[in-house]
């Protein structure tokens, strides 16, 4: 299977005054194309730290990380923007929607930033809408939106740069059980037709549904495990 | 190369699309902040505006005279090089003394003596306090510019017999005679009646004061000697030139004929001063000039004020959008397009601004021109609008540059 993500030791240590914090003492791990990975661990375990190397949000201070065959730990602040862009998709806890802009605008927002000209933008922008089931909404601002259709706006705009990875970060943690449900649903159905993805998750139901779980605990892997018994909402049915 | 340039158009293209979509979001801010430089613009243009109106005026005022006029005078007008008091040792210059240089003089083509003096100046109920009167003789409309809304100017004949004609400044015949027709109508001039012969076109111009022909009267110098003032009285001897380059020798040729005119042997200084307009015009320069730094210098801070308020905002606007910036950076934007965007936001704020100071400028313009002959200037529009950019760019800078350095994902996490 083609790797996208080969992490080896790294580290990421902050200067907290005269101390020096290991957020990740020293984690190696890889994945591969369509693995559906959660990454898992108590809070001040790593795995927000974790989370922003991956997503190049942060370098590590050791340790090498290849993304798709480049060496991210290499590069400058624009060349992380652009590895950002193109190749990961962020989906938040929060969802992080411009709050004064349309679901059509806010998905459309990062094929500006890629330099893609408008028909093809909001060609794709609608595509995107429509995976997700919200193409009725396309001009409703996200305060217009309940909480699980603002993720699906979230996940909308992850999706439409066609990214390597969709890197989600708590991404029920605002919704209720049953919206939750909704939205793993649909990164299953993401999952199914060959993306990639890496969940962050607490939860252990939530983490359920990925082929395999990374256990973080002090700034180390505690356990790298396929999971046995897969959650998955599609069989629910 | 080329493709280079297409993506660079299309990264400002974009810039200014979001910049415009985030000011439209913030209506209410955008417009608060474009106030400052509204009120800025406003400002410098009706300053400008105002001060070209005011040395416009100056010069109208100063031409009015005659711009090829010299005056042979006991004093020196401006920067006399020779001491107050030895200039009130000189002897007076007398009618005698004009006629003999008239006389010599070839250069000049008209030459009149004049004096002045001050007179209540009454026409039934209506009284013109302390009038400023110059005496002089029928030759004196030929040394000026002005011309006649009625009537005319004294005759040889009159001038010479001294005859009691009075010729009007436009104001104060209107003072006068409101309803009009004054020429015709006796006046009382401390106490004399005059008959009023003739009223001068509205000169308009305010600056010279009591010099303005608007508010004088004119009278011949005769009559003064024979009713106001004493023969003695040292006159001022108006000397008009054929035209601006013969100006020059018209002066030198005076200094030689009134030297010999009142007798100086080779080693006596001048006992006569050759006044110019020149002079007065570097004195109303300088003063202008002063007015000017002033003027800019005031309403310059105002648009300094406004442009703080505007980098004021744009830090508030930066701190209060962190997430904003933190959803951009993360989902792909780099450095310099979220330094474009809040620079090209500040840009479009301050344009706006000094596009709507610019038209309450135009519209204060055609108010200050009913008093001040003025327009506003094309350089003055096109520079108001430079300057509105510049201010955005500046301003903008410092609050783009921090909005560019914040790290994602502490932006992210901002609350």
């Amino acid at each position: 299977m083609e790797n996208i993500i080969s992490i080896e030791h790294i580290a990421r240590i902050y200067q907290v005054g005269l101390e020096e914090v290991h957020a990740l003492a020293d984690v190696s791990l890889k994945i591969n194309r369509n693995d559906y990975v959660a990454i898992m661990g108590p809070s001040g375990s790593g795995k927000s730290t974790l989370m922003n190397i991956i997503g190049c949000l942060d370098t590590p201070s050791r340790g090498i990380y290849m993304f798709e065959n480049e060496n991210v730990s290499q590069m400058n602040d624009n060349q992380l923007a652009e590895i950002r862009n193109r190749k990961i998709g962020f989906v938040f806890q929060t969802f992080n929607l411009l709050p004064r802009s349309t679901a059509l605008h806010n998905v459309e927002l990062p094929l500006i930033y890629a330099g893609l000209p408008k028909s093809v933008r909001l060609e794709r922008a609608y595509e995107a809408l429509e995976k997700v089931g919200l193409a009725d909404r396309v001009d409703h601002k996200p305060n217009e939106l309940s909480g699980g259709q603002r993720q699906r706006v979230a996940i909308a705009r992850a999706l439409v740069t066609q990214p390597s990875i969709i890197l989600a970060d708590e991404p029920t943690g605002n919704l209720d059980s049953k919206t939750g449900n909704d939205i793993m649903a649909l990164f299953e159905e993401l999952h199914e037709t060959g993306n990639t993805i890496i969940l962050v998750t607490h939860e252990e139901e939530i983490a359920q549904h990925a082929q395999r779980i990374i256990r973080l605990r002090d700034g180390l892997i505690e356990s790298n495990e396929i999971v046995k018994e897969r959650t998955l909402v599609g069989n629910n049915e | 190369m080329n493709k280079k340039v297409s993506s660079l158009l299309f990264e400002i293209k974009e810039g200014l699309i979001i910049s415009l979509r985030a000011i439209a979001a913030n209506k209410g801010r955008s417009a608060l902040t474009t106030l400052g430089i509204v009120i800025g613009i406003w400002a410098v243009v009706t300053m400008s505006t105002a001060l070209k109106g005011i040395d416009i005026a100056f010069q109208n005022g100063v031409s009015s005279l005659g711009s090829d006029n010299l005056y042979i005078d006991k004093w020196a007008w401006f920067n006399p090089d020779t001491p107050w008091w030895e200039l009130r040792n000189r002897r007076n210059i007398s009618m005698d003394d004009y006629y003999r240089y008239k006389e010599l003089a070839k250069l000049p083509i008209a030459t009149a003596p004049s004096t002045f003096t001050r007179k209540t100046v009454k026409f039934r109920d209506n009284i013109v306090e302390s009038m400023f009167i110059t005496a002089t003789t029928s030759d004196y409309i030929k040394t000026t510019n002005l011309d006649f809304s009625d009537g005319r100017f004294f005759t040889d004949m009159e001038s010479k017999g001294g005859r009691n004609v009075i010729v009007l400044g436009s104001a104060i015949a209107e003072q006068l005679f409101p309803f009009g027709g004054a020429v015709g109508n006796y006046v009382d001039v401390g106490g004399r009646k005059m008959k009023v012969v003739g009223v001068l076109q509205k000169q308009g111009s305010w600056v010279m004061g009591d010099f303005n022909p608007d508010n004088q009267g004119y009278i011949p110098i005769e009559f003064l000697f024979k009713n106001f003032a004493s023969r003695r009285k040292s006159i001022t001897i108006n000397v008009r030139a054929p035209n601006s380059q013969m100006v020059e020798a018209v002066k030198e040729e005076a200094i030689g004929v009134m030297r010999r005119v009142r007798g100086l042997t080779y080693n006596e200084k001048n006992d006569f001063s050759i006044n110019q307009q020149e002079g007065i015009l570097s004195q109303i320069n300088k003063t202008v000039s002063v007015i000017q730094i002033g003027g800019f210098f005031i309403t310059g801070l105002s648009l300094f004020v406004g442009a703080i308020g505007i980098m004021n905002i744009m830090f508030v606007s930066v701190k209060e959008r962190t997430r904003e910036i933190g959803i951009r950076k993360a989902i792909g934007a780099k450095k310099r397009t979220i330094l474009g965007q809040f620079i090209s936001e500040a840009s479009i704020i301050c344009l706006f601004g000094g596009l709507i100071g610019l038209v309450f400028a135009v519209i204060t313009g055609m108010i200050i021109n009913q008093w001040l002959p003025t327009s506003i200037q094309f350089d003055a529009v096109v520079l108001a609008i430079l300057i509105s950019l510049a201010t955005g760019i500046i301003s903008g800078f410092a609050p783009a540059y921090q909005a560019s350095k914040l790290d994602p994902v502490d932006a992210l996490r901002y609350e």
